[in-house]
């Protein structure tokens, strides 16, 4: 394994930890609004309240690991899809600021307004994140010195919005199967008849977004054609996606909650293997693609990173773990709570 | 106004909006840390007190650090992609160190430090405080090593199309898209000639900045006779802080401006408006630069400058006359931010020494004396001097870079993101002025409701664990 392979399956991993994690707390903002009851809100917010920011360093992290080891790649989609990112932008500070502030004041027309950015804040954010790797599957005008040729409206296209759509579902999805390990009595009944709608919402987007995928972006499934032993992934994922349900039904929340991590691994996998070596795919001219290979740092700089994750992610792992563990149970409004 | 222009007022808005809180909860930390430790010490319930309070505000700082700190991350490659792909093999590395070793350290233990109180012991929560406070100066080591690197750079060298190119080589425009930096030693980017004295200037300016917060609080409180133990013992807290901290500062400084003159002249004559290179170069303890004569206008310290630097008052000082006017960063504004600073730095030198001999007087609550009244009413507003001196430390160091965004190798105006346009700049320029400037009235509004509402009252908030009276007993 060459350290650009290695470095192309670590910033996927970054992102799909990413997707897990602030994946859930994305999916809590789009459900926000289906409870009307204050402290039902509250409970919402402070399900997530310990986590969410270190969630959102993962985002940091991977872009900055991007940024470390494919500059070009980082540097051409960061600037090519600039106003998407800026809007990207102001959904994440919108919800960071209004886990902050809601609850810091006990009036109510304070609370509704945070409450409605918070929703439209996660649920915009994940939109675009969608719309972001659909644009990447899709692949993008590049010209030959490897800038984004464009403009932001070519980016909304229907099967980018559609993988948007499906990220969204997805993410709430997730963010119900966590509610339902985080909470009890009759908010969790209630997060329990979200749930199964909400699977069912996601498995007609992604069944949509596969189809779309097979029919206009067959290089996507090329490597599984050549080699057939990866279709497993394919299996896997379908069959952490069938568990679900049978969790819930079972009442295993935590289990459930790890299958819904899983199907995001895996998609996340499926997403890699498709594009591998291509970072960035050019249409109409291949020729001008970005890849792990052409649109990397130095090895130096990728061993001397790699050294960095060795050390670092082990210990951020170990605390992470910790803190989870530590605010592990059902949560309960107190005096330090949002 | 043209791309150029808007990207350069996004970032400098952005990034200067970013850094009112870094240095406050990197201060706090420290604070926060001094109180939790005492507490631990003496078991007083009147230190869980003041940690309970000052963590409250110290919650409300972090999210809005936070929340304005994922745009700078981003803006690298949205508004100056060509300068991103340039340095993207070094400055990245830093990026992602700070993101392993910095950011996931203070936001997992900051869910203990805010929401742990009950949920575990006093000692993991004091290590949680202690790891926050750690991460927060973690996060400003790798941010600072990468700014530093621009400024001095070093442990690297550039390549064209693959092959190395020796510094001084002017590229053509065509060869930008194929130029970048590229790391030769790690350590050698790490401890780049600016990054030690740069490092140590900006923590302690940051701990004056939560120093001052702490100082600015209890002396209101003292002034209205309100929580009167609480905010004394706070204003200890924050006075040892202080004067550490700026005398610190005054010796970082002086390192650091030393490093200036070595690295950087031109930013240095900038910094010191001095036209004539010469022997005796005068020091200006304020002053006005005239760009038309080439002068500038004040008082002067004779051979002042030469002293300062070398030591030696017939040192030799470059002088902006004998660096090409391209080369120049402007001087103006170079100038009179340098000159700010550094009055406030001494002003703050002179308030912690003022509050430490009240202290020493035994005076420091005494608001019925004179010069303790006097105190306290200077010291409520002193919580903007950190803030303004350290917007205007950050000012200097990168106006005076310009030309350069990486020293002698990239000019700013070629880092730019060709494909973004003005229009969009501008939409996102006028989307982030709204935004921070809601939050930024949110924010004090905030902050005056804790502060107004105070500390708990002590018995309240004197709920340790259940078991834990139990355990001090056993």
């Amino acid at each position: 394994m060459d350290y650009n392979l290695l470095w192309f399956v670590l910033v996927g991993v970054l992102f799909a930890g990413y997707a897990m994690l602030d994946g859930f707390d994305l999916g809590v903002g789009s459900l926000m609004l289906g409870v009307k009851d204050d402290h039902e809100r509250r409970m919402l917010y402070n399900a997530i309240g310990p986590v969410w920011d270190g969630n959102e360093v993962w985002l940091v992290t991977g872009g900055g690991a991007l940024f470390a080891a494919f500059p070009p790649v980082y540097a051409t989609v960061f600037s090519g899809f600039y106003l998407a990112f800026m809007l990207l932008l102001f959904a994440l500070i919108f919800r960071a600021v209004a886990i902050e502030f809601r609850s810091k004041e006990p009036w109510l027309w304070w609370r509704r307004w945070w409450d409605r950015g918070f929703f439209a804040g996660s649920t915009t954010a994940a939109l675009l994140i969608g719309v972001a790797m659909g644009n990447i599957v899709w692949g993008i005008p590049l010209d030959a010195s490897g800038e984004f040729a464009g403009t932001f409206l070519s980016l909304l296209h229907p099967y980018a919005l559609l993988m948007g759509a499906t990220t969204v579902a997805l993410f709430m999805m997730h963010g119900a199967i966590y509610l339902h390990m985080k909470t009890e009595g009759p908010l969790q009944a209630r997060v329990r008849e979200w749930i199964n709608p909400l699977i069912i919402a996601f498995i007609v987007c992604y069944a949509l977004t596969t189809l779309a995928t097979l029919l206009y972006v067959p290089r996507m499934t090329h490597v599984l054609r050549e080699q057939p032993a990866l279709f497993a992934v394919v299996v896997l994922l379908v069959l952490a996606i069938a568990n679900l349900p049978r969790e819930i039904h079972r009442g295993r929340d935590g289990a459930a909650f790890l299958s819904s991590c899983a199907t995001m691994l895996l998609l996340m996998a499926l997403f890699g293997l498709g594009m591998f070596p291509h970072m960035v795919y050019s249409v109409p001219d291949p020729a001008h693609s970005l890849t792990a290979y052409n649109a990397a740092s130095t090895e130096k700089t990728l061993k001397i990173m790699t050294l960095i994750a060795a050390i670092g992610v082990p210990i951020v792992l170990t605390y992470t773990t910790t803190v989870y563990y530590i605010f592990r149970g059902k949560v309960k409004i107190g005096k330090d709570s949002y | 106004m043209n791309v150029e222009m808007l990207s350069r007022i996004q970032f400098a808005f952005t990034a200067a909006f970013h850094y009112l809180y870094p240095p406050l909860s990197i201060g706090l930390g420290i604070v926060l840390v001094m109180m939790e430790g005492m507490w631990l010490r003496t078991r007083n319930p009147i230190y869980h007190n003041m940690a309970r309070f000052w963590t409250k505000i110290f919650g409300l700082i972090f999210g809005l650090g936070v929340a304005t700190g994922i745009v700078l991350e981003f803006e690298f490659g949205t508004n100056w992609a060509t300068y991103s792909r340039f340095v993207g093999d070094i400055f990245g590395s830093a990026l992602a160190a700070e993101g392993i070793f910095a950011f996931f350290l203070e936001s997992g233990f900051l869910a203990i430090l805010l929401f742990g109180w009950d949920k575990v012991g006093p000692k993991l929560h004091f290590f949680a405080t202690c790891m926050v406070a750690l991460g927060a100066h973690f996060s400003a080591v790798w941010i600072i090593v990468a700014n530093s690197w621009q400024q001095t750079p070093a442990g690297s060298h550039l390549e064209i199309g693959g092959h190395p190119v020796p510094l001084g080589h002017a590229f053509e425009a065509a060869d930008l898209g194929r130029a970048r930096m590229v790391i030769d030693d790690f350590w050698g980017v790490v401890f780049n000639p600016s990054s030690m004295d740069r490092l140590s200037h900006t923590l302690v300016a940051a701990w004056l900045a939560g120093a001052f917060l702490v100082i600015s609080v209890a002396a209101f409180y003292l002034i209205r006779r309100r929580h009167v133990a609480f905010a004394a013992t706070s204003l200890k807290f924050g006075l040892v802080l202080a004067l550490a901290a700026s005398l610190l500062s005054l010796v970082t400084g002086h390192s650091s401006a030393g490093g200036v003159a070595k690295n950087q002249p031109s930013k240095l004559a900038a910094m010191e408006g001095i036209w004539q290179t010469e022997g005796q170069a005068p020091l200006h303890p304020f002053g006005w630069v005239d760009m038309l004569h080439g002068h500038t206008a004040g008082p002067k310290i004779p051979a002042g400058l030469s002293l300062l630097v070398a030591g030696r008052s017939d040192h030799v000082i470059t002088g902006l006359n004998d660096i090409p006017p391209d080369l120049r960063p402007p001087v103006q504004a170079t100038f009179q931010c340098f000159h700010l600073m550094v009055a406030i730095g001494f002003s703050l030198i002179a308030l912690s020494l003022w509050g430490a001999w009240l202290w020493w007087r035994g005076k420091l609550d005494d608001t019925g004396y004179c010069l303790t009244r006097w105190f306290l009413l200077l010291a409520v507003p002193s919580v903007l001097l950190p803030q303004i001196a350290n917007q205007a430390g950050w000012f200097t160091a990168e106006i005076g870079r310009q030309p350069w965004i990486v020293w002698g190798y990239l000019r700013t105006s070629d880092g730019l993101s060709v494909v973004v346009k003005a229009h969009q700049v501008l939409t996102s320029l006028i989307g982030f002025g709204l935004i921070y400037l809601l939050l930024f009235v949110l924010f004090l509004f905030l902050l005056n409701r804790k502060i107004q509402h105070g500390p708990e009252p002590l018995e309240e908030s004197h709920d340790l664990p259940d078991n834990w009276l139990k355990q001090q007993r056993a």
